[in-house]
């Protein structure tokens, strides 16, 4: 059975897309497709955002990018299903009692329509796994690590480097102050049940496992402040575990940790 | 018999297929468990499907231009109307709450669950109605 | 055509006939007729359907303000769980195999009933009794289910949900399940066994082949639900720890049982609404199916991937191999998109007939076709890590499943209402009923794209006024109450229909397939005599012997003979 406890499964995983990218990028197919992601890349300013976070991480941005092409090319296909929807469903109303011609199949168009979206999908899939890979990365050597722990229903923020807690529930939020520009690893624990571990703003959620540990990296790009959310049911209060999220410059989040050093805010 | 064997086999094979990257790729063991016994579930029917294609002569809904002889004989007796069922789902349902709230009901559901199955086969053993 | 009566004649067994059923009360909760346990199913489920969408209408109310305070949380989290459930075990699933399927699958396959007659009935039985043992959980002290229709572990567990209400639930869709199972069985058995003389595998009806592979779905997904269930039940009541950290056990496994169910569990809701709608489209425009045999592998393509499938709910979880599951999941749009172009293929160059069956069909195409879409982009890990949890994921699988089950499950029940009772529906009301559902469901679910994409999580209670949620869920709730309106539009259809009879004939939609060559509604044991099936429409081919199928050359080897012989 698969047993959440044991290390060795994340580590797997890892592996696993390592060969997996191995496997799909043979060199000529890749310089084509990195220019057609260039052309994408340069462009998304451009593109509207179709209601999604622009990301205010580099992960965040990744998937905002492959969002948008996932958008275009869903507005290609969409758009030429309804388009031949609507053809049809005027072009051929009933004028008069006469029976059709009884087609009962066209090869060339059965296979047109089975092979075109086959490799869309493939497009699909090879972008997917690229910012896949991306978003899921852990560094091995983050500038900040932040231990995340979800209860019902609250969260506790744990800043190894410096002894430093925050933790709260209930109708004060508690805020997980994050440096703009560095790598900052979450370790991703629950002490009940399941929660999720949600930043709109980052485009990312991953749930708070109890007897698992997740991890993953976050590179703000933007200060600010964001909201953060519990986006997994967990019982009663599940509406209201709410946190926040505060990007600050390095210096002023040196200043902070060494502030806050072996501290417990509740 | 041939098709109904081929799509149990078909199934059975891509299951099969599907177990073995999952296996080597994902080595997790309970989605492989699962897709296993699903591949088995396509196999074992399939074969025996098959085996049974080989031996029996064609079925008239197996051909496309049955012949008269082929299309004569019966094919099964049909209750239409029984008591059985019923008796049987109102004891499953006894069952049921007594799994909830602990209650005597559980003898009784059972008691109705032994007697509906004896007297539905016995009656299916009749061939006949009630 | 004599041969087949033959066969017929023997089949009865002298039963029919000879003996007169019970009637009333007793004829109900007796018959074993797959045509009387069909028709119970369906309003069962209806029953159901109204019941879960006056949950809807409450929970809209809830979230129609910020901080909203209409019902309290735990009430609204019974409310959600107890719609959902509802929804996908009690209406959907059984709406369409226990109900569309047990009643036309015999007819089509021109079979005198289910292969075993008593067992589904016993199936029924489970049925009722499931469902009403899901609703006791509103009395009990503690109130109903509270945790999602996923019951995720550990929220499951003894300890965070306890009392009645959860174990009613546990018990509650084991007996479902057990009744989707011996459903499944049925069907299959029956496809298998008791088609009639010249009914090949190909050339039975779409929706027969949809149903034969709803029916091992069926069997595939069902029984480690009910073992998933089984196990909580241990976990709750004898100590058992396999869902949980503390003892060893491990919550995930639990993930991993139910979407290894739940996902063949939405093809399995899917599939015979697919069926439906493959029926309804060739006979309004006049013409066969298009790409009859692309639309069977796309069927059983379906049922292949749809089990590789399951942990692309689970991306979240960070315990799953990602490009795995999401490589099958993408795949698996290929098959759907294969249908969609195949129905809009079908009416290609036809003789479109407005009638109310075609125009919810269209209707199920376009909201089938945007939830497809959003699904794509779901079964992509990035963006699922962005809107998992989210509006997103509620307006993606209610385009696809109120697609299917209302858009799709509206087609077919006005399809096939005059075969049901003999009877015909008021047309323009269906129509109403159409465009009223139609507004009311996409204004409800559209705006739930983007309340996802701005970070509403789902299943919350309250949101704040400063999260900027509270415009397009007043859009959404309003649309939620047009929706509810045009059901009870549906209410009053049926009434007029039960008050002033208006008789439909045997054949009122010129159909093709053999549960039109029976009478409305037809016979105990169905027919009384069979066309000749040497086709996919022998109901088409009595009627239109110069425009027959089999005089086609390309469909049968039984034409090329023929054509070759006549032309030797
Ligand atoms: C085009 C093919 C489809 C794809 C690629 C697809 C993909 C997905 C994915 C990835 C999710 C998980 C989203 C999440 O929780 O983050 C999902 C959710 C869901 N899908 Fe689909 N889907 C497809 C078609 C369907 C169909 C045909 C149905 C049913 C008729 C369906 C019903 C559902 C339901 C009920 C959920 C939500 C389950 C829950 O969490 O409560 N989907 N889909
Ligand atoms: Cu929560
Ligand atoms: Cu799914």
């Amino acid at each position: 059975m698969l047993n959440p406890q044991d290390p060795e499964v994340d580590g797997e995983m890892k592996q696993g897309h390592k060969k997996f990218t191995s496997l799909v990028r043979p060199r000529g197919v890749t310089s084509a497709l990195a220019v057609a992601t260039a052309a994408l890349g340069l462009s998304s300013c451009t593109i509207p955002t179709f209601g999604a976070f622009k990301g205010a991480t580099t992960q965040g941005q990744s998937t905002f990018h492959l969002f948008q092409g996932f958008a275009l090319a869903s507005i290609a296909v969409g758009g030429v299903t309804f388009l031949l929807l609507f053809y049809v469903m005027f072009r051929f109303r009933k004028k008069d009692e006469s029976i059709p011609k009884q087609t009962h199949s066209n090869v060339p168009i059965e296979i047109m329509y089975t092979v075109i979206p086959i490799i869309i999908v493939v497009i699909l899939f090879f972008f997917t796994v690229r910012v896949e890979n991306k978003v899921v990365a852990v560094s091995p050597s983050p500038n900040q690590r932040v231990t995340v722990t979800a209860f019902q229903w609250g969260w506790k923020f744990y800043y190894p480097a410096t002894n430093t807690t925050v933790i709260a529930s209930g109708n004060t939020y508690p805020q997980l102050v994050l440096p703009q520009g560095e790598t900052t690893t979450v370790t991703l624990v629950s002490k009940d049940v399941v929660h999720g571990f949600y930043i709109p703003a980052f485009n990312f959620s991953r749930y708070a496992l109890p007897g698992f540990t997740n991890r993953f990296d976050f590179n703000p790009t933007t200060t600010g402040t964001f909201i953060g959310r519990c986006s997994q049911l967990c019982g009663l209060y599940h509406s209201e575990m709410l946190f926040s999220v505060k990007v600050i410059s390095p210096a002023a989040f040196s200043s902070w940790t060494a502030s806050q050093a072996g501290k417990v805010t509740a | 018999m041939k098709v109904e064997h081929k799509i149990y086999l078909g199934l059975g094979a891509f299951f099969s297929l599907i177990v073995i990257i999952y296996w080597l790729w994902a080595g997790e063991s309970g989605g492989a468990t699962m897709l296993l016994a699903s591949a088995l579930l396509g196999l074992v029917p399939g074969s025996y499907l098959g085996w049974w294609a080989k031996r029996m002569s064609q079925r008239p809904e197996d051909v496309d231009e049955p012949t008269v002889e082929q299309s004569s004989g019966s094919i099964g007796a049909f209750p239409t109307y029984t008591i059985w069922p019923f008796v049987m789902g109102m004891g499953a349902f006894m069952v049921a709450l007594a799994m909830v709230f602990g209650s005597w009901t559980l003898v009784i559901g059972f008691a109705f669950i032994i007697s509906a199955a004896i007297s539905a086969t016995l009656e299916s053993k009749r061939g006949g109605v009630i | 055509m004599t041969l087949t009566e033959e066969k017929k004649g023997e089949s009865d067994h002298g039963q029919a006939g000879h003996h007169e059923g019970p009637s009333g009360l007793y004829r109900w909760l007796t018959s074993t007729d797959h045509k009387v346990i069909g028709k119970n199913y369906m309003y069962t489920a209806m029953v159901f359907l109204f019941i879960a969408g006056g949950m809807a209408m409450l929970i809209r109310t809830q979230l129609a303000s910020p901080n909203g305070h209409f019902v309290s949380q735990q009430t609204y989290n019974e409310l959600f769980t107890i719609h959902g459930s509802i929804m996908l075990y009690l209406f959907a699933g059984p709406f369409a195999f226990g109900g569309f399927a047990n009643y036309l699958v015999p007819l089509q396959i021109g079979a005198p009933d289910m292969a075993f007659p008593r067992l589904n009935a016993l199936s029924y039985w489970l049925y009722l009794t499931g469902g009403i043992t899901m609703l006791l959980g509103f009395l009990t002290a503690s109130g109903a289910a509270a945790f999602g229709w996923v019951g995720y572990a550990p929220l499951s567990s003894s300890t965070n949900s306890p009392g009645a209400g959860p174990d009613l639930w546990i018990v509650s869709i084991a007996l479902v399940g057990f009744s989707g199972i011996f459903t499944g069985v049925n069907l299959v058995t029956t496809i298998f066994y008791l088609r009639a003389p010249g009914m090949t595998m190909f050339r039975m009806p779409i929706f027969t082949w949809n149903m034969l592979v709803t029916g091992l779905l069926i069997l595939i997904a069902f029984p480690v639900l009910t073992a998933a269930l089984i196990m909580l039940y241990a976990d709750r009541h004898f100590g058992t720890v396999i869902y949980s950290v503390k003892g060893g056990g491990s919550p995930v496994l639990w993930q991993n049982l139910f979407w290894f169910f739940g996902h063949p569990e939405v093809y399995i809701l899917a599939l015979p609404f697919f069926g439906m709608v493959s029926e309804i489209f060739p006979v309004f425009s006049k013409k066969p199916v298009f790409g009859y045999k692309g639309l069977v592998f796309a069927t059983l393509a379906i049922a292949g991937l749809s089990t590789g499938v399951w942990a692309h709910h689970m991306f979240t979880t960070g315990t799953v191999l990602l490009p795995f599951f999401s490589a099958l999941s993408l795949l698996i749009a290929v098959p759907t998109g294969i249908k969609i172009f195949t129905w809009i293929g079908t009416m290609w160059g036809g003789q479109l007939n407005y009638k109310a069956p075609l125009t919810w069909a269209i209707g199920f195409i376009v909201a089938f076709t945007m939830g497809g879409i959003t699904g794509v982009f779901l079964a992509s890990p990035p963006i699922d890590f962005a809107t998992h949890d989210t509006y997103f994921v509620v307006a993606h699988f209610h385009q696809v499943l109120f697609g299917s089950t209302i858009f799709a499950g509206f087609a077919g029940f006005f399809y096939w209402y005059p075969k049901l009772t003999g009877r015909m529906y008021r047309e323009w009301l269906a129509k109403l009923q159409f465009w009223v559902v139609f507004i009311g469901f996409n204004v409800t679910f559209l705006p739930q794209y983007l309340l996802g994409l701005k970070g509403m999580p789902r299943r919350i209670a309250v949101y704040s006024p400063t999260d900027g949620f509270t415009f397009l869920n007043q859009i959404s709730t309003v649309g939620g109450y047009l929706t509810g309106l045009g059901f009870v539009i549906f209410l009053v259809n049926m009434w007029i229909s039960w008050k002033r009879p208006v008789p439909a004939g045997d054949n009122p939609w010129d159909g093709y397939t053999l549960e039109w060559a029976t009478t409305s509604p037809p016979p105990s044991h169905n027919f009384t005599s069979l066309p000749p099936v040497r086709s996919t429409r022998p109901t088409w081919d009595r009627n239109h012997p110069e425009h027959a199928d089999y005089k086609s050359p390309h469909v049968t080897e039984y034409a090329k003979k023929e054509v070759s012989s006549s032309e030797g």
